[in-house]
This record gives structure tokens, C-alpha cells and sequence, in this order.
């Protein structure tokens, strides 16, 4: 499979591996952003070609995980309304809500699709005009471009039975956040490759240079992801703190402009809640006041909804780098994927099932 | 005979280019179906006697039989149909324990309003499939529920088929030792049919491996390998049979990545839909544990034989499964690192991104 098998080869991978070993004098925390990097290192067991004291952090980028509880139970009220066809990618169906998720709404008569894509949903509503549509538009700055493309399209095309429940949320905010927090314990990022190639490496700029912290903008293959270890070690040995590229072969420094300009023409920054981590300003999309005709949070009033999350969970420590599942006293026996206390466990890029589908461990 | 010369019974051409409601009544309708579309294409010995149940010679020794329902959307994809699926299945499913199949029940759930022509088309390439593994299609039942209640066709079959003598071929005889086995690249069946349903026009003449392996089987025995168990990795994919074995049988299970053969475009298309192909469907392919000392000769055998594109070992059951543990298939990747291969927690779904 050209392509994908030449950042998959075993010698390469070697080597990457022997160089982290060779530069790396002391102990370093490094945090991978999203969730597919953290798949990729818990699948290809890169983790265990690290020198001892080198510690891969998982981090929030994982938009299942922290899609606010709040938002799939308002998800679940819509869809649950008569004449709706609810859409949505495939992993947004088993995150659990407080009482419920999609999959059980869909089996209690609910009309909920899987789509590939908003423009599908799109297709769904030209198709059902006497229905509303409703897609769920998650996810960070990688989805956002084709989520407000079939938002501006809806308008263009006058197709008002297709409206969208927004819950974007934004990396750079985030990583800014996690930062802050005096639990802190990260020393570098692995950014995600695929946020970049739309968005562009300018807002990361300032957060290395704040926060003293080198971010390499990494792929999502096993060399992808060593060749951004090995430039992240390179870096903290040396003491710089810069905005590096791994992922040159699709990400540019200016990122896709088209892209950008289509995001910002149909969303406006708003501030988001992230799911067990709490708000975070300026951290989200929200569509703009013009497009409010296709907003289903404004359209469908659902009422007052109230959330609770197990106590137990610890899924909000793991997606800021500060805990392992492994400190989870649920992983793996109150907490499986079949029976998910937290979306770090239902999402398949969550950490806690990543190393529950890799390890059954925690460690 | 094949699908393109099967022609509706002569002289009474049928009366509706669509299944009707009535065709499922029991009455005149249905009659005619049975007559004009079934007898044709199924009719041996058993089904003409025309009487509520087939009765067939009663074979010596043991029989296998089994049963399966089939729902395939779509109804038609690269490599086959819901029909081929359905018999390829259940010959499949009788083959996996050594057995020759025999006799095949069918039983049919028609949705109102399916072009007569696709339920002929289907019913064809049943009978061809059926043919080819020497299996008489002896007994049947249709059903037509409310347009909109069904997806057009859905299909049971049942099987029954005939051991041979002194052949035990079941998941409690795998032992440590014995290699694990395919005969051929993996997740054909499930991405042909994911790209068809999701016009994923970059897979091109990706076909479905839909085939029976009775043949195959049945060259193994002659050869006299006698494999332990034989799984065909269908829903689930290779990871969901391992599983399945491995904690039926009590053991650990160790397989190579690198040694896993996967079509290239299979794979694009898994990377695409964001799906692992080791868990994606097969419906023509087997996985043998044979004893170590036959390996080699079942590679052989599977080599020469046309519906084993390509055996390879991918590799083995180990014989250090601690106490209470037994029952993990590891994975040991391209890169030397050791993962498990865990059973799927459901469907494997489309990721955001």
C-alpha cells in the first residue's frame, strides 16, 4: 500500500527508535494530542521501543471523548423527536449519554443514520422534505471545513429541513489549557498532523514560546510518530521550545486557506465545555448568527438538561496527561467498552480503550 | 446451466413483475412462485414429492448440520449475491467440521414490491452454488411481509451434511503447537459490500471472495491432513474466530502482522473507512490449526487447490497459557512489539476522523 507501508517499516522504525535512545540524557514527558496518534502508539506497541524514563502522555484529542455530556443527551432529545432524522458519524453512536446513547435511541424508534459525511445529511434532507435532518457536527478543526461547507450549502441550495447540533471544539485552546493547569506534567506536544493541514501551525506559535514547550506537528503512522519523539527529545536536550514539522507532506505552516476561509465564514469562536475537563474559553465553534436557521440547538427546545457522570470515571485526568487508565479502579472490570463509566472507554481513539483493546491492561 | 440461461417456467408466463403480498398467502400466488421460479431452479427428488418435509436416505455414521440467516445490503455486490452468500454459508459453515454437505433447506423472507427479476436472479445463483458443491436444495418456505418491513430479500438455509468416518475436526482439539493457518488474503468480502453500499469507486474490481470450501476441505482429508479445527473467518474476521477458539479451546494464540495476507486495496479501503481489516469479513476463506508436522503438506494441498489463492502460515498456538488466562490471541507487529488482538466490542463503526 503505497503510501501508508513506507512510514510502517520495521528498519526505519528502528532507527528512530536507536536515536530517541542515543539523544535522550534524562526522563521527558511527551504528550500526543490526538486521539488516532495514541491508537497508533498503544496498536504498534511504539511505547515499548522508548528508552525507560521516556513517557508518552495521551491527550483530548480524541472529539468523542470530550463531546460534553450535555451535548449527547441533547443529541438524544432530538433524535428522539417525531419527524426527525437524526445523522451522524459512526462513532458518536455509543458514547453513552447520562441515561442512553444513539444506539439504543435508533433501536427504540428513533430514526438515526450513520453518514460518512454532512453532505450525505445533507442528501437525507433534499430527499425527505416533510422531515428534518439533523447532523451532529463533532470534532476539531479536521472536520470543521466539510461540516460548514454543507451548513453553507444547505443555505445556498434553500434546503431548510437540514440543520446541524454543533459541538466543534479547537486544539490550540485546549493545549494552552492543559498548560496552565498547575498539574501539568507534560514537556512536549505531538501535534496532530491532520488539525495543521487545515488550520496551519501560526496559533501554535505563541503557546511553544509562552509556555516554553516544544510542539512537532506528527503524522499518525509509527515512523510518523518516532520521527516526532526523536524531534521533540532533540529539542528539549538542546532547550528550544519551537513550532517543528514532521507531517511536511500535508501540513503547511499557512494551512489550507480555502479551508479556513470557509470555517470562518459559517462559524464564530464560542467558548466549550470539554467533556472531564471542564470550560474552556474560546476553545469551541458555534455557528454564526446568519446561519442560526440551520442551528438545531436553537431550533428544537428540549428543555432543561441535566447531567451526571460517574464518580468514579477518571476519563478527564487521562485526557489532560495526568493519570493512566491504569489509575482508573474501574479499567477493565466496572469500565469495558460493552459497559463504558467514560468516553475515554467507548471511543475507539479513547486512551482507556486503546489500552483496553491492546493490553487489557492499564500499565 | 448458468444464471444467464436460467428462463422462467413455460407456458404460464408470471403474472406480476413484482412480489406481491399474495405471493406469500399460501394461495394461488403462491403457488405459482413455487411452481415458476423455485421448481425450476431447486427441483431434485426430495422437493418434487411436493410434501410438507424432504425425505432423504438416512446416511451411516454422523451428520453435521447448520443454520444461518442471511441479510446483505445490497442484494447484488461484486462476487457474488445474498443467494451465493447464503448457500456459499452454509456449505461453509458444514465444511468446517469435515463434513460433505448434502441437503439444503431454504427458507425466504420476501419484502412486497422486489423486482420478480432480482428474487430470479438470486434463486439462479442459488442453485448453481448448490450444484457446484453437489448439495440437493430439498425443502423451502417463503414469506412476503409489507413493503418497507423487510430488505427485500432475506434468506435462511439449513444445512445438513456428512462426516466421515473418524474425522473429529472441532475447536477442543487444538493443541499447543499446532500452526495456524489462512487460505488467503483477508477482508474481501466485507469491503466489497462496504464499497458497493458507499459507491467507494477507488476499490474498482475488488470482488468478494464469496466460495465454497467444501472442495478445499475435502482435498485437505484426501491428503490426509487432518486439521484440528477449521474456522471460516466470516462476520468479526480473522480476530473474532481466533478469539472464539482460543477460548474454546483453552489456549493462547500468537500471529505474525506481517505475515497476514491483505489485498492492497483492502487495505487502502480499511485505512479510508478507518476500519482494521483483520476484523473485516471473509466468506471464501478458512483458518486451519493443524498439527506442526502437517503444516507444510497443507500449504501444499491448499496451494494446488483453487479456492486457496494464497495459504500461508501466519502463525501458532502457544503452550505457555498460565492458569485462569488461557484463551488471548496476540499480535506480534511489523515492528517486534507484542499487542493483543481483542474481540470487537460491536460493528466496527466509521471513525470522525
Amino acid at each position: 500500500m503505497r503510501y501508508v507501508d513506507e512510514y510502517r517499516d520495521a528498519d526505519v522504525c528502528r532507527r528512530y527508535a536507536a536515536a530517541i535512545t542515543a539523544r535522550a540524557t534524562r526522563a521527558w514527558r511527551i504528550m500526543e494530542v490526538c486521539g488516532g496518534q495514541t491508537h497508533s502508539i498503544v496498536r504498534f506497541g511504539i511505547d515499548a521501543l522508548l528508552p525507560p524514563g521516556l513517557e508518552l502522555l495521551h491527550g483530548p484529542g480524541c472529539p468523542v471523548c470530550v463531546t460534553p455530556l450535555e451535548m449527547i443527551d441533547r443529541a438524544l432529545a432530538i433524535a428522539a423527536k417525531p419527524g426527525v432524522i437524526f445523522c451522524s458519524f459512526g462513532d458518536m453512536l455509543r458514547v453513552p449519554g447520562t441515561r442512553s446513547d444513539l444506539f439504543c435511541a435508533k433501536s427504540e424508534g428513533a430514526d438515526v443514520r450513520i453518514v460518512y459525511s454532512p453532505l450525505d445529511a445533507l442528501e437525507i434532507a433534499r430527499q425527505n422534505q416533510g422531515r428534518e435532518v439533523v447532523f451532529f457536527g463533532v470534532g476539531f478543526e479536521t472536520t470543521a471545513p466539510a461540516n460548514a461547507m454543507a451548513v453553507r450549502e444547505a443555505r445556498r441550495r434553500g434546503i431548510c429541513n437540514f440543520s446541524m447540533l454543533v459541538s466543534h471544539v479547537l486544539v490550540p485552546p485546549a493545549l494552552s489549557a492543559i498548560l496552565s493547569s498547575p498539574r501539568c506534567r507534560v514537556d512536549a506536544f505531538l501535534a496532530a498532523g491532520h488539525v495543521c493541514t487545515v488550520m496551519g501551525m501560526d496559533e501554535y506559535r505563541p503557546i511553544a514560546a509562552r509556555h516554553r514547550t516544544p510542539i512537532v506537528v506528527t503524522g499518525f503512522e509509527p515512523a510518523d510518530l518516532l520521527q516526532g519523539i526523536h524531534m521533540c527529545v532533540v529539542q528539549l536536550e538542546e532547550g528550544r521550545a519551537e513550532v517543528e514539522n514532521q507531517y511536511a507532506r500535508s501540513a503547511r505552516p499557512e494551512g489550507n486557506r480555502e479551508a479556513m476561509r470557509v470555517v470562518a465564514e459559517v462559524f464564530r469562536v464560542v467558548p466549550r465545555k470539554w467533556r472531564g475537563i471542564g470550560d474552556i474559553p474560546e476553545s469551541g465553534l458555534g455557528l454564526r448568527p446568519e446561519y442560526a436557521q440551520h442551528d438545531a440547538e436553537a431550533l428544537f427546545n428540549v428543555g432543561t438538561i441535566s447531567t451526571e457522570e460517574p464518580s468514579v470515571c477518571i476519563s478527564g485526568l487521562v485526557l489532560q496527561g495526568i493519570e493512566k487508565p491504569s489509575a482508573c479502579p474501574a479499567f477493565g472490570t466496572r469500565c469495558t467498552p460493552e459497559t463504558p463509566l467514560g468516553a475515554t472507554m467507548v471511543s475507539s481513539e479513547g486512551a482507556c480503550a486503546a489500552y483496553y483493546r491492546y493490553r487489557r491492561t492499564g500499565s | 446451466m448458468t444464471t444467464r440461461d436460467f428462463e422462467l417456467a413455460c407456458p404460464a408466463p408470471l403474472r406480476h413483475r413484482t412480489v406481491q403480498l399474495a405471493h406469500g398467502g399460501g394461495g394461488r400466488l403462491s403457488r405459482e412462485l413455487v411452481e415458476q421460479i423455485f421448481m425450476p431452479a431447486f427441483g431434485g427428488a426430495a422437493l418434487s414429492a411436493r410434501h410438507d418435509s424432504a425425505v432423504v436416505e438416512a446416511p451411516k455414521g454422523r451428520i453435521a448440520m447448520t443454520t444461518d440467516g442471511y441479510v446483505v445490503r445490497p442484494l447484488f455486490f461484486p462476487g457474488g449475491d445474498i443467494g451465493k452468500l447464503a448457500v456459499c454459508g452454509t456449505i461453509n459453515d458444514l465444511a468446517m467440521t469435515g463434513a460433505a454437505p448434502r441437503w439444503l433447506a431454504v427458507a425466504f423472507v420476501l419484502e412486497e414490491g422486489l423486482p420478480m427479476a432480482d428474487l430470479i436472479r438470486v434463486v439462479a445463483s442459488m442453485r448453481d452454488a448448490a450444484r457446484a458443491s453437489g448439495m440437493e436444495i430439498v425443502t423451502g418456505d417463503t414469506k412476503v411481509v409489507d413493503r418497507g418491513k423487510g430488505d427485500g430479500i432475506f434468506v435462511t438455509t439449513t444445512g445438513v451434511g456428512v462426516v466421515p468416518e473418524g474425522i473429529t475436526i472441532e475447536p477442543r482439539a487444538v493443541r499447543p503447537g499446532d500452526e495456524v493457518l489462512v487460505s488467503g488474503d483477508l477482508g474481501r468480502h466485507g469491503i466489497a459490500v462496504l464499497s458497493m453500499r458507499e459507491g467507494l469507486t477507488i476499490t474498482g474490481a475488488l470482488e468478494s471472495d464469496c466460495a465454497p470450501l467444501d472442495g478445499l476441505v475435502a482435498a485437505l482429508l484426501s491428503a490426509g491432513v487432518v486439521p484440528h479445527c477449521l474456522r471460516d473467518p466470516t462476520r468479526g474476521g480473522l480476530a473474532s474466530a481466533l478469539n472464539e477458539i482460543a477460548l474454546d479451546a483453552g489456549v493462547d494464540i500468537e500471529i505474525d502482522e506481517h505475515a497476514v495476507p491483505v489485498n492492497e486495496t483492502v487495505a487502502g479501503a480499511c485505512e479510508l473507512f478507518g476500519l482494521d481489516p483483520l476484523y473485516v469479513a471473509c466468506e471464501g476463506r478458512l483458518v486451519a490449526f493443524v498439527p506442526e508436522e502437517h503444516a507444510v503438506a497443507a500449504i501444499d494441498v491448499m496451494r494446488a487447490h483453487p479456492a486457496a489463492p494464497e495459504p500461508v502460515r501466519i502463525g501458532r498456538v502457544l503452550d505457555n497459557a498460565a492458569p485462569g488466562r488461557a484463551g488471548r490471541v496476540t499480535l506480534r507487529s511489523r515492528l517486534g512489539t507484542n499487542r493483543l488482538l481483542d474481540i470487537p466490542a460491536g460493528e466496527q463503526l466509521p471513525r470522525i476522523c
